[in-house]
């Protein structure tokens, strides 16, 4: 955009439809309120005062998976909770994001045993990795920006 | 994916092949022939603090059974430990309780110790003091944010986080990390504080109290919170301690049970706090008690910090043979290197005994058991979490409220999953 500062205060905006899209998305997604461990509760630090994801258009946290734009995989993915996450997943209306945040759910972390499942994007697509244990609320907070950045990259053609 | 390929693997998931058979016994006859409801919560819902799933029985909106279903967390923590050295598998206890990472570094740490009878400098325990009482109120802080947020007080967590921000810092300091620090080590903690750490803890117990005082003022009297919470979720005292409750939620109910005072450990019985006690045992009670838990362990802190300043001296166990030397003596000493070397190839060998070890954490009573081989790798290792205890009084808890008294008293009791299923 920035078409606005150029025109003045005409009242006119022209931009394309696919970059008007791609900025309302952007501006407004909606993320699952949904935590699987550790990491979820730097991502309630995230929400909060210091981090404020708010910022970005995040503040609203949908509970149920038809109202949410973005699925962040916060925390370790056991083999008993994978299915649950599947169907999370499968409910949410396209469009649809997944951001994989830190090491266990990007890749199964320290845990490589019997009970986790190593990386969620064995049962599900992930747009984002975000590394660490846990990932810092700033990391998270770049997590989200990359993914706003490939958002606005989406093509119309692609959508169908 | 393409839509119909996607539908079709919902379809799948929602065949359900069990029958009503398999609850027979579990849930009441009623339920069965349709008289009462049955009520899925979880293991995806905001309130059970984590992935908690919950099999409710309800007539009407009361609750009649309700069956936890645990383990959606369950991460293999205490296997995985069979397979490292005994400090190598310091790191996996931090991701336990995730609220409070330092007590389980503590009561592993003081396992190990007890079972290789290693010493533990004074300066090492004031510091360790130190943080398991900033872990102590960083854990009631989330669980206050939460709590308040489940019975729909939204403002609370935002005030309570931004002070968990300061002591997440503190731990930074400290040990390089905000949550899953490592910080205390069998033989004592791995460094010394830094210099810019007293004065930063200085000022935070000077603002604390404030704080504490502005959360009161939020919730303590205000109608709605009291509606929410008093009467409800009512522990019996014979309840709580047939089913092993510890901590707060057993405090709440009139217990006088702290491992503090009972068994104390790290130079606990040398400082001066009172343990506070609840009436009538049901929300509002355990409320009470982790706000009057936080001014407690500013009593200590405040002790604490003071203590650290005239005491100087090692901040780790001088005993080489389990605890690495300084960095600075890498480079002068031979017998140095070689120390170092060894512990960190093949880590030290253990005794082949079994020993129990229990602190109190922010939750309850948690304790590590240990099974040593005589080889450097524990033959089992178990953790004893008061999450675990809490979730199976809730069945009996819970009975009888109605549906929306059960978020206040998952929140009440300060359940874990990660604690509860490791
Ligand atoms: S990456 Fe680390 S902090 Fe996050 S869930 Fe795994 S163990 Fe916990």
């Amino acid at each position: 955009m920035g078409v606005s500062e150029k025109l003045g205060n005409l009242g006119v905006v022209t931009t394309t439809v696919e970059q008007a899209v791609n900025w309302a998305r952007t501006g407004a997604m909606w993320p699952l309120l949904f935590g699987l461990a550790c990491c979820a509760i730097e991502y309630m630090s995230s929400q909060a005062s210091s981090y404020d994801l708010s910022r970005f258009g995040m503040e609203l946290n949908r509970a149920t998976p038809r109202q949410a734009d973005l699925l962040i995989v916060s925390g370790r993915l056991t083999r008993k909770m994978a299915p649950v996450v599947r169907q999370l997943y499968d409910q949410m209306a396209e469009p649809k994001w997944v951001i994989s945040m830190g090491d266990c759910a990007s890749c199964g972390g320290v845990y490589n045993n019997y009970a986790i499942v190593q990386g969620v994007d064995e049962i599900i697509p992930v747009d984002v990795y975000i590394a660490g244990c846990p990932p810092r609320p700033e990391q998270l907070l770049h997590g989200i920006l990359t993914l706003h950045e490939k958002v606005k990259g989406e093509r119309i053609a692609d959508w169908a | 994916m393409a839509v119909a390929e996607r539908y079709q693997s919902i379809e799948e998931q929602r065949r359900w092949e069990g029958s009503f058979d398999q609850l027979r016994g579990l849930v009441s006859e009623r339920a069965i022939t349709g008289e009462t409801m049955l009520l899925n919560m979880g293991p995806h819902h905001p309130s059970t603090h984590g992935v908690l799933r919950l099999l409710l029985e309800l007539d009407g909106e009361q609750i009649i059974t309700c069956l936890p279903d645990i383990g959606f967390l369950h991460t293999g923590i205490e296997k995985s430990i069979e397979d490292k050295s005994y400090e190598k598998a310091l790191p996996l206890t931090d991701r336990m309780d995730y609220l409070s990472p330092m007590s389980n570094n503590m009561v592993y740490a003081s396992a190990v110790e007890k079972l290789l009878a290693l010493d533990v400098p004074e300066r090492a325990q004031i510091i360790r003091v130190i943080c398991l009482e900033l872990a102590r109120c960083a854990s009631h802080l989330v669980w206050l944010g939460t709590h308040a947020i489940d019975m729909g007080a939204m403002s609370v967590l935002l005030y309570a986080f931004r002070e968990r921000e300061r002591i997440l810092g503190m731990f930074e300091m400290l040990s390089g990390q905000r949550m899953m620090s490592s910080y205390i080590r069998p033989g004592g903690v791995w460094r010394d504080v830094p210099a810019d750490f007293l004065p930063t803890i200085k000022q935070f117990l000077a603002d604390f109290p404030a704080k504490v005082d502005d959360y009161e003022a939020l919730l303590t009297r205000n109608p709605i919170w009291k509606d929410r919470a008093q009467g409800v979720g009512v522990i019996e005292p014979d309840i709580a301690l047939a089913h092993g409750m510890t901590g707060p939620a057993l405090r709440g109910s009139g217990v006088n049970w702290d491992l503090r005072k009972a068994q104390p450990y790290s130079g606990y019985e040398t400082y001066e706090f009172n343990v506070p006690l609840g009436e009538h045992g049901d929300v509002y009670d355990r409320y009470l008690i982790r706000i009057q838990e936080f001014r407690e362990s500013m009593k200590i802190l405040n002790q604490a910090v003071a203590r650290l300043e005239r005491v100087q001296g090692p901040y780790r166990s001088e005993n080489r043979k389990y605890c690495p030397p300084l960095r600075s003596e890498l480079g002068q000493s031979m017998e140095a290197v070689i120390h170092h070397f060894k512990l960190w190839t093949y880590g030290y060998d253990a005794p082949d005994d079994e020993i129990y070890c229990a602190i109190e954490s922010p939750r309850g009573e948690i304790g590590c058991y240990i099974h040593g081989t005589g080889a450097n790798k524990p033959r089992r290792v178990h953790f004893k979490t008061p999450s675990f205890m809490h979730i199976s009084a809730l069945p009996v808890v819970s009975k009888g409220y109605l549906l929306a008294d059960m978020v206040a008293i998952i929140g009440s009791v300060d359940i874990v999953l990660g604690d509860c299923d490791r």
